[in-house]
C-alpha cells in the first residue's frame, strides 16, 4: 500500500514536472516569436550576391555552417523610413516565400543610371532600387525593377556570425544614383 | 535582504505573466485574426462608406489559398503606411481587362506575372488600384476578411 501511494506521488510530480516544462515552452516560443517578429532576428545569408559585405568566400566544404549569420532589426518598420546604403532584407516580387539581401541604392524620387541599357529610371513613390555589392551575381532591381517598400521585412545592422567577422554593416554609397536633392 | 529577494521574485512573475499575454496578443493579431476598423468609398457597396469593424484572418495567404473574390488588405504599393482594402480579381497567370471609367472608357488586357495579383475595388468610379498601379506582389498582402461584425445590420460573413 505504501508502495502504491508513492507509485502515485512520484507519477504526479512527473505528470507537473511535464505540464510546467511545457508551459515554459510554449511561453518562451511565443516570447521569442514576438521578439523577432516585432524588434530583431538572426538570418543567415545565403549565395555571393553581397560579396565581400556577406560570405566574401564560397566554401562549398562547410555548406550552410560558413554562411554569415547577421542581426536583422525591425525598428525600421514602424515608419519604412529608409537611407542610401541600407541593407535591407525583403520578400521577392515574384515568389513571396523567398527572402532577399540586397542594398538600397535609390529611395523614392532618385533617378537611377542603368549602364547596361543607358537608361535612366526614376524611382516611384512607395518604391525603393536595391542592388546586390557583387553586381556580377546578383540578381537585383538589375532586373526586376523597382520593389515596393512594403515588402522589406527588416534592415541588417551587424554580422553574428562566423566570430572573426563579427562587426557593423556600414552604409555604402553608390556612384550611379542621381539624387533630386 | 530577504525582503528585496521577495520582491524581485514577485516582479519577475509578474513581468513574466505581463510578457506572455503580451506575446499571445501579438501571435493571435498577426497569425489568427483581429478586428479591423474599415472604411473609405472604393469598396462601395460591399463595404459601408463611414467605416465597418471587419474580421481579418492571418491564415490563408500565408498557407497560399487565396483566389479571385476575396477581399484583403493589402499593404499600398503607393504608401507602405498604408493599408487598404481591395478584392482580388486576378492572380498569377490570369488575363485580366479592365477599364479606367475616367479615362474614354478604353479596355485594356493585361496578364497578371508571376508572384503577383490583381486587385480592384468594387467601385470602380472611387478607387485607387492596381488600374492605377500595376500588380501587386503576393508579398504585400496582409490579411483577408472574412466577417464583418459592424454595423450590425449587416452582421455576418463578407463573399
Amino acid at each position: 500500500m505504501c508502495r502504491c501511494i508513492l507509485g502515485e506521488i512520484s507519477n504526479m510530480a512527473a505528470h507537473n514536472f511535464l505540464w510546467s516544462l511545457t508551459k515554459n515552452c510554449f511561453t518562451f516560443g511565443l516570447i521569442g516569436l514576438t521578439v523577432s517578429d516585432r524588434y530583431a532576428s538572426i538570418v543567415p545569408v545565403r549565395g555571393s550576391s553581397m560579396s565581400p559585405t556577406f560570405n566574401p568566400t564560397t566554401d562549398s566544404f562547410m555548406g550552410s555552417l560558413s554562411d554569415d549569420h547577421v542581426l536583422m532589426e525591425k525598428f525600421c518598420l514602424q515608419k519604412y523610413k529608409f537611407s542610401h546604403g541600407d541593407v535591407i532584407v525583403f520578400c521577392s516580387p515574384s515568389n513571396h516565400k523567398e527572402k532577399h539581401v540586397k542594398r538600397i541604392i535609390g529611395l523614392p524620387g532618385d533617378w537611377i543610371g542603368t549602364p547596361m541599357t543607358n537608361d535612366v529610371v526614376k524611382v516611384p513613390n512607395g518604391h525603393c532600387w536595391v542592388e546586390g555589392d557583387n553586381p556580377s551575381s546578383s540578381l537585383d532591381s538589375r532586373s526586376f525593377g523597382p520593389i515596393p517598400l512594403g515588402l522589406v521585412k527588416g534592415r541588417v545592422t551587424h554580422i553574428l556570425w562566423p566570430p572573426q567577422r563579427v562587426r557593423h554593416v556600414e552604409r555604402k554609397n553608390h556612384q550611379n544614383r542621381h539624387s533630386p536633392s | 535582504m530577504r525582503r528585496w529577494g521577495l520582491l524581485a521574485k514577485e516582479a519577475l512573475t509578474q513581468t513574466l505573466t505581463f510578457a506572455r499575454f503580451f506575446c499571445l496578443f501579438h501571435v493571435t493579431n498577426h497569425y489568427l485574426w483581429s478586428p479591423t476598423l474599415v472604411f473609405g468609398p472604393s469598396m462601395l457597396p460591399t463595404l459601408n462608406l463611414t467605416g465597418d469593424v471587419i474580421l481579418a484572418e492571418y491564415v490563408s495567404h500565408r498557407v497560399g489559398r487565396l483566389g479571385p473574390g476575396d477581399i484583403v488588405f493589402v499593404r499600398s504599393p503607393v504608401d507602405p503606411n498604408k493599408i487598404v482594402t481591395k478584392r482580388i480579381v486576378g492572380v498569377e497567370g490570369d488575363r485580366v481587362t479592365y477599364f479606367k471609367p475616367r479615362n474614354g472608357d478604353s479596355c485594356h488586357t493585361v496578364v497578371v506575372p508571376k508572384g503577383h495579383v490583381w486587385i480592384q475595388g468594387d467601385n470602380l468610379y472611387a478607387s485607387r488600384d492596381s488600374r492605377q498601379f500595376g500588380p501587386v506582389p503576393y508579398g504585400l498582402i496582409e490579411g483577408k476578411a472574412f466577417f464583418r461584425v459592424w454595423p450590425p445590420n449587416s452582421f455576418g460573413s463578407l463573399g
